[in-house]
């Protein structure tokens, strides 16, 4: 069994209707640990070390967060510039992430449609996460297809709940499977990927 | 007198006080009757320690209320004057003058000749403003409505002692022109005109003087660095005016507060008040032990049935006289009360004027040495009236205000502020802001009805005790924060609210570090050193000050307030075997700040911000170069 660490980062989550359920359905799993960023530093005062001893203790790293801009809340950015040191997590010496498996789960208004050339967001939903497709790279890590929720404002609750149940399975199967046939994979999505 | 009794002498003055002082303190009566009871106690009628030279004490003494009036001029400004005028003028002038007609129509009616009774009259309206002003500066009181009344009559007071003293020397005049021919009045006191002119020349003096000349003298002092040497002027400026008004035949003590106002402007004014203030507080405690010592009790135990008449009569009137002027001011209830009682009394310029009205046969000496009695004893009385003031008067007003405490109206806030003063202020605002409301609870009556103005609903309470809490809505509340600012009462608060409401949330102020541990200790949900981010937060913006870069030094607080987080723990963890209090208290301050700086040299805040430092990057780029390295321009 994997040891999974969800590294969420809602800046409102009393507001949020997706994310708020998604991490409600996942945080009672066996090894997984859900790291709620906003909460753990309302100043943004990252701890560093502390952050680092959960990355070495974890092998399966998720961003998880809304698509804000088509990127992530400025904590995800935050916790990129200072958790991954030189020397820790890349360079010469970094090599503490090498060999672990990394994805991102997000959720964002724009329907699958839009993503797409003829799209009103012009381009795959894969193209921008590349940053951190490219950042798990530079750390010697995996990086896995997205788990992407889409059109998430106009879901109703039984959709909702659905995509949390494919949510769990995904964990479920990143916990317990075999990722041989997922890492490094050039699919759109995670989602169906283990149905 | 020989040197060993000169020593003998001082010692006694020395070691009353110290031994009389702090005991008065401690029994709450305040260090102006410790001084008095200690005079009366080496004097000669107890253990016979001083006698007659009193009289020579006295008037050394008397330096410390010269002094006295010398450092409140300074902390005056003329502006702050203008703008108390209508209280100075009015409120003061008033009290002067009633209080003096009323006593000069007793006391003619009764005992005295017209002089006589208009002298006694004058000399009797005036209070103490040694005792009043030191009393009120002890209970901290100065800066209330009462208070800042008070002060403007006693100014008005001290103003008048100067025309007062023209009127004796009118009297003194009559007196001698009665007895003597009138040819020889001319040898004698100047006339009107000429003191008018006098008085002039010398306040004259004393203004440019101040304005002009005393900046560059106190500049050439201060320059030669010599600490005594400023000492040495300042007591020589005081001294000096005082003498010359002697001279001149004014009130040194009026002279040097005019002196005093006059600097209050001046850069050295502090320099001034620093050096002087150990001279005053000493001289004007030697001032009232020789007051003590110089009552007559022999004339006292003789005649005590008129003198204790007269000194009902005395506070009685100065009581009515005060109390009524104080509703014709506007006063409110308690504010009147503290400004009727603490001014009940007569001063110390009584004991001048009575001696100069004596040495010039206004008065006979029955008459003087019975209306010094009376001075003293109504001094005596002064801590007695502060305290039936505090103890029986005040808690009545606040019960007969339809306070009682407050019924407060269980509104199922979540929150209760324990503590409305600067703290709860600013933190209910900031819960107002959020949209919680909160039931708020303060034991000061003056706060509530300030903050009534305000719109804040505040109830008069004392929380610490378990039916007001429960009032409060405790039972259904989900915080408690506990703002209040004394130690006792926030952890009786803590405790009675763990004992009674285990399920109420508690938010605590600590006033130190060593209440900080101890409420860990305690298991509140938080509790927070009251100044420690403020201190912070005017420590970022003197390095933001001094040009550091503000996202710099935000970054840094940020860190020394983590840090400071981890310090505390593991102090706590060191200290939770004893009670961290007790700890706390009896190890070294030094010790407590050398296990936080050896703490930081463990964790040095670099660490916090170490990915945005490139220099290890730049390390590896140039080594991984080799010889293929390009240094780009």
């Amino acid at each position: 069994m994997r040891k999974i660490l969800i590294l969420f980062a809602h800046p409102m989550l009393h507001k949020s209707r997706v994310n708020q359920q998604l991490i409600k359905t996942v945080q009672g799993l066996k090894n997984v640990t859900v790291n709620n960023l906003y909460e753990q530093y309302p100043d943004f005062f990252i701890d560093v070390r502390h952050e680092q001893d959960l990355l070495l203790a974890h092998d399966v790293i998720i961003w998880h967060h809304p698509f804000y801009w088509y990127s992530a809340p400025a904590m995800i950015k935050e916790w990129f510039d200072l958790v991954l040191e030189h020397g820790f997590a890349y360079g010469r010496d970094g090599n503490a992430l090498e060999g672990k498996t990394a994805m991102t789960c997000i959720t964002t208004g724009g329907r699958d449609q839009t993503y797409q050339s003829n799209g009103l967001n012009r381009f795959p939903i894969r193209d921008f996460l590349l940053p951190f497709n490219q950042s798990a790279h530079l750390c010697k890590m995996d990086y896995l297809p997205p788990f992407v929720v889409h059109g998430a404002h106009l879901l109703d609750e039984m959709a909702i709940a659905e995509r949390c149940k494919n949510y769990k399975c995904v964990l479920e199967f990143l916990r317990d499977g075999d990722l041989s046939g997922v890492r490094n994979s050039k699919e759109a999505y995670m989602n169906q990927l283990i149905t | 007198m020989h040197l060993d009794e000169i020593f003998f002498k001082i010692i006694i003055y020395l070691l009353a006080a110290v031994i009389s002082v702090p005991i008065a303190k401690k029994l709450g009566l305040g260090s102006v009757l410790g001084y008095l009871i200690a005079g009366i106690v080496i004097g000669p009628y107890v253990l016979e320690f001083v006698g007659n030279e009193g009289d020579g004490v006295m008037h050394i003494a008397e330096f410390g209320v010269v002094i006295m009036l010398f450092i409140v001029g300074l902390e005056l400004h003329p502006s702050m004057l203008w703008r108390m005028k209508r209280l100075i003028f009015g409120l003061g002038g008033m009290q002067i003058g009633f209080t003096a007609l009323i006593f000069a129509l007793i006391t003619a009616f009764f005992w005295l000749n017209t002089a006589q009774a208009i002298t006694t009259g004058l000399i009797l309206s005036l209070s103490s403003t040694a005792i009043v002003l030191q009393t009120l500066s002890e209970k901290d009181m100065l800066q209330t409505r009462g208070g800042r009344h008070s002060f403007a009559v006693l100014l008005m007071q001290d103003i008048s002692v100067v025309p007062i003293f023209a009127i004796l020397a009118l009297f003194a005049n009559q007196v001698v022109s009665d007895t003597v021919g009138v040819n020889e009045l001319n040898e004698g006191a100047p006339s009107g005109w000429y003191q008018l002119l006098i008085i002039i020349g010398a306040v004259g003096i004393i203004v440019v003087g101040g304005r002009y000349l005393a900046h560059y003298v106190f500049k050439f002092i201060a320059e030669t660095g010599l600490r005594e040497l400023f000492t040495a002027t300042a007591l020589l400026l005081v001294i000096g005016i005082a003498g010359f008004m002697d001279v001149v035949g004014l009130s040194p003590a009026l002279g040097t507060f005019l002196a005093g106002v006059v600097l209050a402007n001046s850069e050295y004014r502090y320099e001034l008040e620093d050096n002087l203030e150990p001279f005053k507080g000493l001289l004007l405690g030697v001032f009232f032990i020789s007051v003590g010592a110089s009552i007559n009790f022999g004339l006292l135990l003789d005649h005590w049935q008129l003198i204790l008449l007269i000194l009902t009569i005395v506070i009685v009137v100065k009581l009515l006289v005060l109390f009524l002027l104080g509703k014709l001011f506007k006063l409110g209830k308690s504010h009147n009360m503290l400004f009727t009682f603490s001014l009940a009394q007569a001063g110390e310029f009584g004991f001048v004027l009575i001696s100069f009205a004596s040495q010039n046969a206004i008065y006979d000496t029955f008459t003087s040495g019975i209306l010094l009695i009376v001075v003293a004893l109504s001094m005596l009385t002064t801590p007695v009236l502060f305290i039936i003031n505090e103890h029986i008067i005040q808690p009545r007003l606040i019960k007969s205000d339809k306070r009682d405490h407050d019924v407060v109206e269980d509104n199922g806030h979540p929150v209760i502020i324990a503590g409305f003063g600067r703290l709860g202020q600013v933190l209910g605002r900031f819960l107002n802001a959020n949209r919680i409301n909160s039931t708020i609870i303060d034991n000061n009556p003056h706060n509530i009805e300030y903050l009534k103005k305000f719109g804040y609903k505040v109830y008069y309470g004392d929380i610490t005790k378990k039916d007001m809490l429960e009032a409060a809505g405790a039972a259904k509340a989900k915080v408690l924060v506990v703002a209040m600012g004394e130690r006792r009462q926030i952890d009786k608060l803590v405790e009675l609210t763990q004992k009674h409401y285990p399920n109420l949330k508690l938010v605590v102020r600590a006033v130190d570090v060593a209440h900080d541990l101890a409420l860990q200790n305690t298991g509140v949900n938080a509790h927070r050193q009251d100044t420690f981010d403020s201190a912070i937060q005017l420590g970022t913006d003197a390095l933001n000050a001094l040009g550091v870069n503000p996202h710099q030094s935000y970054r840094s607080a940020l860190t020394f307030k983590h840090l400071d987080k981890r310090f505390m723990k593991n102090l706590q963890q060191r200290y939770s075997k004893d009670d961290p209090h007790f700890v706390m208290e009896t190890k070294q301050f030094s010790e407590h700040l050398e296990n936080i700086l050896l703490m930081q040299q463990k964790h040095p805040y670099q660490e916090f911000d170490c990915a945005w430092d490139t220099h290890s990057l730049i390390d590896e780029a140039m080594e991984e170069g080799g010889e293929n390295k390009e240094i780009l321009k």
